[in-house]
């Protein structure tokens, strides 16, 4: 029994730990994509993020400072989204995918020019990476049955960058639908016209939206690089922005059903990792190529309609032409 | 939709050039930012790619994949689809060829065998195209989304089958067993060779006559056919084309499945050819490099090419140049790319208003010129 609950509590831990850049991406993208700009650059603007993160704790030591860079950049290339699908309304998905190819090469370039390690950063330590947090009595409960393990286990234990995108799903919900700023921001990835006769400005409204994305893109970065691993590895951002917008669909655009989704996503790698060369009764070893397809395959499924309906915001990927 | 008041050089011959020209300007300045120089680094790469014959070859045999991923790219670009998923597609054709020249390589020599390679790589890439088609077509999902799963999923499938299911037995990597001294492309030096005419050794073969080839069916494909005129009516108004009898869902269907089978192609060259068996990640991100080149070459079978061989010599000659200079490895060929379509697609109408006022501003200054100097003649 105690062995069944702690392999339980590592295997959700280690889900915790994995969702965590996807649940700030798929929030970010929550804001490009719910004002009605497609966003594919996310996967671009975490590695970039990463980049930014590793290569500024390296040289100062800090780990703050690699955030605020890294916020930086990823807002940056956000901003270059928006001026090409905004001001200039090219195709937003063309835009993202220039973003990706640009961050996956220049990130590199600029590594082996600066740090001469084959692309690498040098390894973080101490300050330089965001250590892991202790809650209060996580020792002393420990010993306790279920409630010890799950506590100290669970719970406690992991990094400021963690807790921060559990709490960036309220935040964002909050944001989204309670806020004037976000009912804008829906109504502007809905109706823009509309938004434009009430004499609110469409772009300025757009460009705030992918800034935020930025943010929240440069933050899951900077878990990437100096908080899950201790440096910047060459694409190490995996595929991964492309399962948060995965999640994204798969939540409906919704921030808690996100949430989940980027869980659902993140057990499912968790789990393959642990049930790698292991016999499962009746269906035998489960092939971990098979575990690393599902996200896209049941994100696939979703959209074409079998398992409830994905409707994306109605102006999404149309670019605001006033003059009409 | 703008009202056309650029004359069509400026639109299409001077505007593209700028952007492009653009987007090598940031990628100097790029070059300057890590400490070299721009202007060694472009002598590298012009020598690397053009200076000899064996570069020659290597620049050609990228410039294929391109070419077949280029045309996928704009098959479906034509029809108003943006299809990102030429990684998959290209990658599922190779097991599709790679599967037919296994089972038949110890019957059949290379010309009797090329047929059945082309038809099974095409059916397996259009068969990859044809479920996001199919969803994009009847059940309202979208295509760009779909196929970059599509991709992930191709990726998983194939290191799956490498590993457990057709791996050479006994082998150590994950690949399948060589494919059959006969049965293999011939390269280009040994065609040349045939006919008495030395060329240096490179993977180049055959494949960039298929290439060409497929350049002049895409041709008379999209501007010849009934087909691509529904294909090209979908692309420019897609409500219109309903209203004029074409069946829209059918035609996405039909374009996607010859974009996909375009894709597929690249197995050709790869697997049929340089590489004489299916091993992981052949594609190399041809299939993106595909989408710049479309962007780059305007949908069009010779701006492809062009635009193929330019980025072919990117590619050979970026290798030249991590061996050459240090501090810059094939990475930077990938920032260049990311640049090209960030200029030539996403910024592609950047400075179309600009060019717009200048236009405007000569064409009128020209006319009053005139005006004042009929006035002085009749005077």
């Amino acid at each position: 029994m105690n062995d069944v609950l702690l392999m339980l509590v590592s295997i959700l831990d280690s889900t915790i730990r994995v969702s965590t850049p996807l649940i700030l991406c798929a929030m970010a993208g929550v804001f490009s994509e719910r004002s009605g700009i497609v966003d594919i650059g996310l996967e671009g603007k975490m590695l970039a993020g990463a980049f930014a993160a590793a290569a500024t704790a390296a040289v100062t030591g800090s780990a703050w400072l690699g955030l605020g860079c890294a916020i930086i950049v990823s807002v940056g290339m956000a901003l270059l989204h928006g001026f090409a699908c905004i001001t200039h309304r090219g195709n937003q998905v063309v835009s993202g995918l220039a973003i990706n190819i640009l961050a996956s090469g220049l990130t590199v370039t600029l590594g082996i020019a600066w740090f001469a390690q084959g692309g690498q950063t040098p390894q973080l330590s101490g300050d330089a990476r965001f250590a892991a947090l202790e809650f209060p009595g996580a020792a002393a409960v420990a010993d306790v049955p279920v409630i010890g393990a799950i506590y100290s286990e669970l719970l406690s234990g992991h990094n400021l960058l963690v807790y921060l995108a559990l709490l960036a799903v309220p935040l964002t919900w909050w944001v989204i639908f309670r806020s004037r700023f976000g009912l804008r921001l829906r109504a502007v990835g809905e109706n823009p016209q509309a938004v434009d006769t009430a004499g609110i400005s469409v772009a300025w409204l757009r460009y705030r939206a992918v800034m935020c994305a930025g943010i929240l893109c440069g933050i899951a970065g900077t878990y990437l690089s100096t908080a899950q691993n201790a440096a910047f590895l060459k694409d190490m951002s995996a595929g991964k922005g492309y399962i948060a917008l995965a999640a994204l669909i798969f939540g409906k655009w919704h921030p808690k059903a996100a949430l989940f989704a980027c869980l659902l996503f993140g057990f499912l790698e968790a789990l393959s990792v642990r049930l790698q060369g292991v016999q499962l009764p009746v269906i035998g070893e489960v092939p971990v190529q098979l575990m690393q397809a599902l996200p896209y395959v049941l994100t696939v499924i979703l959209l074409a309609g079998f398992i409830g309906k994905a409707i994306a915001p109605k102006a999404i990927g149309i670019p605001y032409n006033k003059e009409r | 939709m703008s009202n056309r008041t650029l004359p069509a050089w400026i639109d299409i011959g001077l505007i593209p050039l700028i952007n492009i020209c653009l987007a090598f300007i940031v990628s100097a300045g790029i070059i300057m930012l890590i400490g070299e120089s721009p202007v060694e680094a472009v002598q590298v790469m012009l020598f690397g790619a053009f200076g000899y014959g064996e570069g020659i070859g290597y620049t050609l045999y990228y410039a294929t994949n391109f070419i077949f991923t280029g045309l996928a790219v704009a098959v479906a670009f034509h029809a108003g689809l943006f299809n990102i998923g030429g990684e998959g597609q290209a990658y599922l054709g190779g097991l599709g060829v790679g599967l037919v020249c296994l089972m038949l390589d110890s019957w059949l020599p290379w010309w009797a065998l090329l047929p059945f390679a082309i038809v099974a790589g095409g059916l397996f890439g259009a068969a990859w195209a044809y479920i996001p088609a199919y969803l994009q077509a009847y059940r309202g999902s979208h295509i760009v989304i779909t196929t970059i799963m599509f991709n992930f999923i191709a990726s998983a499938l194939m290191v799956y089958l490498l590993v457990n299911v057709l791996i050479e037995p006994g082998s150590m990597s994950p690949q399948t067993r060589s494919i059959a001294e006969g049965a293999t492309l011939p390269y280009m030096y040994q065609v040349f060779a045939a006919f008495g005419i030395e060329i240096e050794q490179s993977p180049l073969n055959v494949s960039l006559i298929l290439a060409l080839l497929a350049c002049v069916l895409v041709w008379l494909l999209i501007w010849h056919t009934r087909w691509g005129y529904a294909i090209r009516m979908i692309g420019f108004n897609e409500k219109a084309a309903v209203y004029s009898g074409i069946n829209t869902r059918r035609t996405i269907v039909i374009s996607m499945c010859i974009s996909g089978a375009l894709a597929a192609m690249v197995g050709i060259n790869e697997v049929m050819g340089a590489q004489q068996r299916v091993l992981l990640e052949f594609v190399a991100g041809a299939g993106f490099t595909g989408i710049a080149v479309s962007l780059m070459g305007r949908n069009h079978p010779l701006g492809i090419i062009a635009a193929s061989v330019l980025f072919g010599a990117l590619y050979q000659g970026g290798a030249e140049l991590s061996f050459e200079i240090s501090t810059i490895t094939r990475d930077l060929v990938v920032v260049i790319q990311g640049l090209v379509i960030l200029f030539c697609g996403a910024l592609a109408y950047m400075l179309k208003p600009t060019l717009e006022k200048l236009f405007l501003r000569y064409t009128l200054s020209k006319a009053t010129r005139q005006d004042s100097l009929k006035e002085e003649a009749q005077s």
